[in-house]
């Protein structure tokens, strides 16, 4: 026990009074936390909340303008991330950072510092062997790290930062990529190492049930500003979730109303049969994609990201074409057309909007009339433009879905994300809506927005259309869904009503093993 | 019903609001005009710069572009001669602009469509009249040129070959076929100096603008202008046309034909230079050879930059341009400079416009919306 006090190596990091402004934005606002060497910090807060900034104001990518950082209680200064990385302090960010087409051995002994201009093999792999054995997991040395699953890319991008004795690891929401047991396993090994004092570890996390299952401390921000934390055995997910959010209006979800029991299955809207597409290297991308949405049903597609649902929802919207194939709306055959489109009433809410779904430089009112700016009253013979009408229809449309802008002619990419979102469903749920194609929708929003974008589609199912729900967040699609799909290795593995299946089994079969 | 309640809910009154919309669509084109002057002011001055650099006066230098461009009666009508091809190789660049494709295949478009131009009129020569003749000749210069930079867009289209690269390419190539018929079986045997096709005759040449020593290419080339302006603002192909140039990936889940709007803006963008490879030869040269290759087909690139791919304001651009391309002989004669002078002007312009690009969107006093809207 003794030996273990005197052996503590891992970092104590304290922040005091950080402040960082943006323009006029205050996107850091006197933030002070404390991380107790060899403990498991959670940092919770909301899209935009300023988590990702308090990081990298730590890492050195940004230059608080007040506040100072304390590691082991000695004042230390980060001009840069070359200065953190010489300090202790490493990051996992949410994407991979190895690189793909070299071996993991390669990727450790290159990520060095003062790796050699010519590089004695033999000696590095005897040195990376005795380093492995001192560590209480593996990761495959030897494979070209794309051969690699994702949750041992994940593995091994820690293992770099133990590598380079890092003793302080920030964690950047590192479980988007990985399987709810992957998440699990990784996330339980971290915890391992700090409860032996080998490192301290602050991660950035929306997910409460990974702050309840593995972290000892939280520190939970909002706008920019500490709201509160402590022990995560002294606080309930309840109370962290109220601090979160704070006192934004959360409009009443909408409820999902039940078809009367006995009542004859509704009719197949959207039939997806034998989808298959492959990408430029001529690899399947979507291997058979089988799949009907009836009438009134969510159909949530649930999978670890880069599975196919990216390729899916491309062809659903015209934006890959099928190698083989069909897709039938109420047994028509559907292309991407715009008439056809229109004439059986297809609808989507891309993940980004900002990115997918809209022309930034044009204006709100341009913007909300993609759909119909070639029919009647917005053109006349059927080629020029009134934007009378274009204009007074996005007035009605702003003031109904509350965009907050200036005018309906400000450029839609002047606009904050929420009211962009707001804009698109405007534009894509106004009329009578068959067939609604979502894709994380609420990707990148507040809790405000993601409440209301949800309680729309549950309108839209509601109301009778057939939705297919493609999500990353498998709460969104555990929420939303009557019947769960997974996606693994561009196929659909599995499809379940949503009450008869739980987490364990949606997270196997997108493990890929079931 | 729905909209009934709304419109009431808006409330406020229709004037002040559309005020409002005026004054916030002014204050955004503002940035568009006053960026580009600035990066000709900055422009300006770095050339000053050089022609200090190897001792000639800056001050006798655009002295001298304003007499030689417009500072006479004759200056004038020779500058506005030079803004007829500028214009429409500038709209050349303008319209795939729009799709967000950079084409710089005027140069070769103008030459197959006024070597096309001339080609066609040798069997009609003598036997039809002048305006059938012309009329034809229009059309081959504009369908060959049409050809021309669409099949760049094709290629972009079909198989994603990359448009700059193509069309530049293509023009080598345009140039090149033509010098393969003007130097063999289109030769007219009877001009020993300069391989070139046989001349169409005055009596066929295309008459001046009543009053003027202009051609009517201008005219056409303004025209065509504010045609296309009105096509790309108030049309739902222009419409569609934005939407797949601001985003494509957001037209084509709108369902618009993306592809067949890439080829559609670039077979209209190659018209264009067509056209002005065929005044080029019915209103100038009266015959197609080497002369047609005189950069016309760049400088548009530049003009279409400044202009900001706008077409009204391409007119006033390659007028700019066309009284510095005019005063290119004064300036040799009086300063002693080389004719290559004029295309440091023009170079040292366009780097300095491309780096302004960066500019836009940095000064809040261009947009009303900054700073209020965040969540």
């Amino acid at each position: 026990m003794i030996e273990a006090r005197t052996g503590v190596r891992a970092l104590a990091l304290e922040t005091i009074g950080m402040t960082k402004t943006f323009g006029a934005l205050a996107a850091l606002d006197d933030v002070s936390l404390r991380v107790e060497p060899g403990s498991f910090h959670a940092l919770l807060g909301e899209n935009g909340a300023g988590k990702s900034t308090l990081v990298k104001c730590i890492m050195g990518f940004y230059q608080a303008e007040q506040g100072s950082l304390l590691l082991d209680g000695a004042q230390a200064v980060v001009r840069n991330p070359r200065d953190a990385r010489a300090l202790g302090l490493g990051m996992v960010y949410q994407h991979f950072t190895l690189v793909p087409c070299l071996t993991g051995a390669e990727n450790l002994v290159i990520s060095r510092a003062d790796a050699p201009a010519v590089i004695d093999w033999a000696k590095e792999k005897r040195a990376l062997s005795a380093f492995l054995d001192r560590m209480p997991f593996r990761a495959p040395l030897d494979a070209p790290v794309s051969q690699l699953a994702a949750g041992e890319k994940q593995k091994l991008e820690i293992l770099k930062l133990l590598y380079l004795d890092q003793r302080l690891l920030i964690l950047d929401e590192p479980t988007s990529v990985l399987t709810p047991q992957e998440a699990d396993e990784i996330l339980g090994l971290l915890k391992g190492m700090t409860d032996a004092k080998e490192i301290s570890v602050v991660m950035i996390t929306h997910k409460f049930r990974e702050v309840t299952a593995f972290a000892d401390s939280v520190t939970i921000l909002r706008r920019g500003r500490r709201v509160g934390g402590g022990l995560v055995a002294q606080m309930s997910t309840q109370e962290m979730g109220g601090l979160m959010i704070g006192d934004t209006q959360i409009s009443a979800r909408a409820a999902r109303a039940e078809r009367p029991p006995g009542s004859p299955p509704a009719e197949t809207v959207l039939e997806l049969a034998g989808l298959l597409a492959t990408d430029e290297e001529g690899i399947d991308v979507l291997d058979r994609v089988n799949l009907k949405v009836r009438a009134g049903e969510i159909v949530g597609i649930a999978g670890v990201s880069g599975n196919g649902q990216a390729p899916l929802v491309e062809a659903l919207s015209g934006q890959r074409t099928l190698r083989d194939g069909r897709i039938f709306i109420r047994q028509q055959a559907f292309e991407p057309t715009r008439d056809a489109y229109h004439r059986l009433k297809v609808f989507g809410l891309p993940e980004e909007p900002l990115k997918n779904a809209t022309v930034p430089h044009m204006t709100v009112a341009e913007n909300m009339a993609f759909r119909s700016f070639d029919r009647p009253p917005n053109t006349r013979f059927g080629w020029w433009l009134s934007p009378g009408p274009m204009r007074s229809k996005a007035r009605e449309l702003i003031a109904r879905y509350r965009v907050k802008t200036q005018s309906p002619e400000s450029a839609i990419g002047d606009l904050s994300g929420g009211n962009v979102q707001r804009a698109v469903l405007a534009r894509e749920l106004s009329g009578e809506v068959d067939v609604l194609i979502v894709a994380n929708p609420c990707f990148g929003l507040d809790f405000g927005s993601v409440s209301e974008i949800r309680s729309r589609i549950m309108e839209q199912r509601n109301s009778g259309a057939a939705v297919l729900l493609i999500s990353e967040d498998l709460d969104e699609i555990l929420e939303l869904s009557d019947k769960v799909a997974v996606m693994s290795q561009g196929r659909i593995a599995y499809v379940a009503p949503v009450g008869e299946t739980d987490r364990a089994t949606i997270g196997r079969h997108m493990a890929g093993h079931a | 019903m729905v909209e009934a309640s709304a419109s009431v809910k808006t409330g406020e009154p229709e004037r002040e609001s559309a005020m409002r919309d005026w004054s916030i669509r002014l204050r955004r084109n503002a940035e568009y005009v006053v960026i580009p002057l600035f990066a000709l002011v900055v422009s300006a001055c770095a050339f000053s710069l050089f022609l200090l650099l190897v001792g000639k006066s800056p001050v006798m230098f655009f002295e001298l572009v304003q007499r030689g461009g417009f500072g006479t009666a004759f200056s004038i009508q020779n500058t506005l001669q030079r803004s007829a091809p500028l214009i429409l190789t500038a709209l050349a660049v303008a319209i795939p602009a729009r799709i967000g494709l950079i084409m710089i295949g005027g140069e070769g478009a103008l030459v197959v469509g006024g070597f096309a131009s001339a080609a066609v009129a040798i069997p009609l020569l003598e036997r039809v009249p002048p305006g059938p003749t012309l009329f034809v000749m229009a059309v081959a210069g504009a369908i060959v040129g049409a050809f021309w930079v669409g099949l760049a867009g094709l290629m972009r289209h079909a198989r994603g070959v990359n448009e700059t690269i193509s069309s530049l390419l293509l023009t080598y190539i345009g140039v090149a076929i033509m010098n393969f018929f003007v130097e063999g079986a289109l030769r007219d045997l009877t001009n020993p100096n300069k391989p070139s096709t046989k001349p169409i005759g005055d009596a066929y040449m295309m008459g001046k603008i009543p009053g003027t020593d202009v051609h009517w290419g201008l005219a056409a080339g303004v025209a065509i202008a504010i045609l296309l302006h009105v096509l790309m603002t108030r049309t739902t192909f222009g419409f569609a046309v934005r939407v797949a140039g601001g985003n494509p990936r957001a037209a084509l889940a709108q369902g618009l034909p993306v592809g067949k709007l890439i080829v559609a803006c670039t077979a209209i963008a190659g018209a264009c230079a067509g056209l002005a490879g065929f005044f080029e030869v019915a209103a100038i040269q009266g015959r197609a050879n080497a002369s047609l290759a005189a950069g016309y087909g760049f400088t548009g690139i530049l003009v279409s930059f400044l202009a900001r791919h706008n077409p009204i304001a391409i007119i006033f651009v390659a007028i700019l341009f066309g009284g510095i391309v005019a005063s290119g002989g004064l300036i040799q004669r009086r300063m002693d400079l080389p004719d290559a002078t004029v295309l440091v002007l023009q170079g040292l312009t366009f780097m300095i416009l491309l780096a302004s690009e960066t500019l836009y969107g940095r000064f809040s006093i261009f947009k009303m919306d900054a700073g209020r809207d965040r969540t």
